[in-house]
C-alpha cells in the first residue's frame, strides 16, 4: 500500500473520505489529521528495497514459517544437498538464540547467516535488510530465510521475500489452517511436512488441511513431503525451478525495458 | 506479542505527524483493524499505554475500529461478510473469493491541538483524495 495512487483507500475506511465523512471535521473542536498510513509502513518501505536488492541480482527469495520444530532447517539441509549441482544458496536464520541451525546450514556447504532476535517472536524487513549486508548476492541464486518458528507473529511483516513457503508438518494437526488464518493466507505454498509420519498420525487427513486452506480461499498449491526419506521432494523442487524461471523471465523483461 | 513492534512503529509514525503539524498534544489516535491483520487490538491497546509515556501521545486516548471480514466472489460477483477463517461466498459459497476487506492495519486520523491558534494556516489534511 502506498500513500501517493489512493490504493491505501479500502472498501473499509472509503466512507470516511466522502464530504461530511468523519475525517472532515471533529466534534470537540480539535484538529483532525487524516494519515491513512498502514501502521507497518516502514517496514514495507524496507522490505521493498530488500525485494529490489534481490532482484537486481537475480536472486529468488523465499520465507519459510511454520511453528517450531515442524523441520525447516531439516527441509533446508535436504534442499541444499539437492540443489547442489544446480544453484548457490544461502540461507538467513532467525531464531531467538543459538547458532545451531546457522550451523547445521553450513555443514552442507551452504551459507548462513544468523539472526538472533533475543525477545523477538519474528523476523523483520530491517533485520534481513542488516542480514543482506553480510551476503554477496552476485554469487547466489536462491537465498531461504528460515523465519522464527511461530505460527502467528511473522505472517505481519513482509521482508522483501518472493514467495511465502509455509510448512504444516503431520504431528501439529490438519486444523491448523483453521486456527491460524493470517498465516496460512499469506502461504504461497503449503509443505505437509514429516509426511512419513503419516501412517503412525493416521488422525491427519491431508484432504482435511486442505479443505482448510481452500476454506481461506487459497489456490497455494499443496505438497506432502519427507525431508527424512526424500517422499515428495521432487515436488518442492520442481516448485522451486519454476519460481527460479519465472523471476529469470520477470527480470529479463525488466532489463529489457527502457529506463 | 509482535504488537509491541507494530505500537512502536505507530508511535514513531505519530510523534513524526505531530512535528510536521506543529501540534502540541495529540489528542486521540484513530486505527482500523481487520481481524486478518495478525493484530490484536486489545494487545496493541497495552502496548500503546506503555508506549505512549513521555512522548507528545501522552495523554492520547486511543480508538480502534475493528473492520468487518468482507469477501468479493469471483464466481457470483456478490460482496458478502465472511469469517477470518472462512473466507467462503456467504451467497453462493464458492471459495474463490478476494478479500475486500479485513486485513487493515491502519492509521487512520489524528486528533491533535496545534502549538497557537494563529499557526492553522496549513491545510489540516497533508493528502490530497480526489
Amino acid at each position: 500500500m502506498c500513500d501517493t495512487c489512493g490504493c491505501n483507500v479500502t472498501h473499509g475506511n472509503a466512507h470516511l473520505l466522502k464530504p461530511g465523512g468523519r475525517l472532515s471535521k471533529t466534534a470537540s473542536g480539535h484538529e483532525a489529521v487524516s494519515v491513512l498510513h498502514g501502521l507497518l509502513d516502514a517496514n514495507d518501505h524496507t522490505a521493498a528495497h530488500n525485494r529490489q536488492h534481490f532482484e537486481q541480482h537475480g536472486v529468488l527469495a523465499g520465507n519459510l514459517m511454520s511453528s517450531p520444530g515442524a523441520g525447516k532447517t531439516r527441509l533446508l539441509e535436504a534442499s541444499i544437498d539437492a540443489l547442489r549441482d544446480k544453484y548457490s544458496l544461502a540461507v538467513i536464520e532467525g531464531d531467538l538464540e543459538t547458532e545451531n541451525d546457522a550451523n547445521r546450514i553450513r555443514e552442507h556447504g551452504a551459507t548462513a547467516i544468523q539472526i538472533t532476535t533475543g525477545s523477538a517472536c519474528h523476523l523483520d524487513a530491517h533485520m534481513v535488510h542488516d542480514a543482506l549486508h553480510q551476503l554477496d548476492l552476485r554469487e547466489l541464486d536462491i537465498v531461504f530465510i528460515e523465519n522464527v518458528g511461530n505460527l502467528v507473529c511473522p505472517a505481519s511483516f513482509d521482508l522483501g521475500q518472493h514467495r511465502n513457503i509455509t510448512l504444516l508438518s503431520v504431528p501439529e494437526g490438519d486444523d491448523k489452517p483453521a486456527k491460524y488464518p493470517v498465516m496460512f493466507r499469506t502461504a504461497d505454498l503449503v509443505l505437509l511436512s514429516k509426511s512419513d509420519l503419516l501412517p503412525v498420525l493416521d488422525d491427519f487427513k491431508p484432504e482435511n488441511a486442505r479443505r482448510h486452506l481452500q476454506a481461506l480461499a487459497s489456490s497455494a498449491p499443496v505438497f506432502e513431503l519427507s525431508a527424512k526419506t526424500a517422499a515428495g521432494m521432487d515436488d518442492w523442487l520442481n516448485w522451486l525451478h519454476a519460481e527460479m524461471a519465472a523471476l529469470q523471465q520477470r527480470t529479463e523483461t525488466l532489463a529489457a525495458e527502457p529506463a | 506479542m509482535h504488537e509491541l513492534a507494530v505500537c512502536q512503529a505507530l508511535m514513531e509514525q505519530v510523534e513524526s505527524i505531530a512535528i510536521e503539524e506543529r501540534a502540541q498534544q495529540v489528542v486521540s489516535i484513530h486505527l482500523g483493524i481487520g481481524p486478518l491483520s495478525g493484530v490484536e487490538p486489545r494487545l496493541l491497546e497495552q502496548a500503546f499505554y506503555v508506549a505512549r509515556a513521555g512522548t507528545v501521545a501522552e495523554q492520547a486516548e486511543l480508538v480502534i475500529e475493528s473492520m468487518a471480514v468482507q469477501v468479493s466472489c469471483k464466481q457470483c460477483g456478490q460482496l458478502t461478510e465472511a469469517l477470518p477463517n472462512r473466507l467462503l461466498c456467504g451467497n453462493c459459497g464458492d471459495w474463490h473469493t478476494s478479500l475486500v476487506s479485513g486485513d487493515e492495519l491502519q492509521l487512520q486520523h489524528l486528533e491533535l491541538i496545534r502549538q497557537t491558534q494563529e499557526e492553522t494556516a496549513e491545510p489540516a489534511s497533508h493528502q490530497q483524495f480526489n
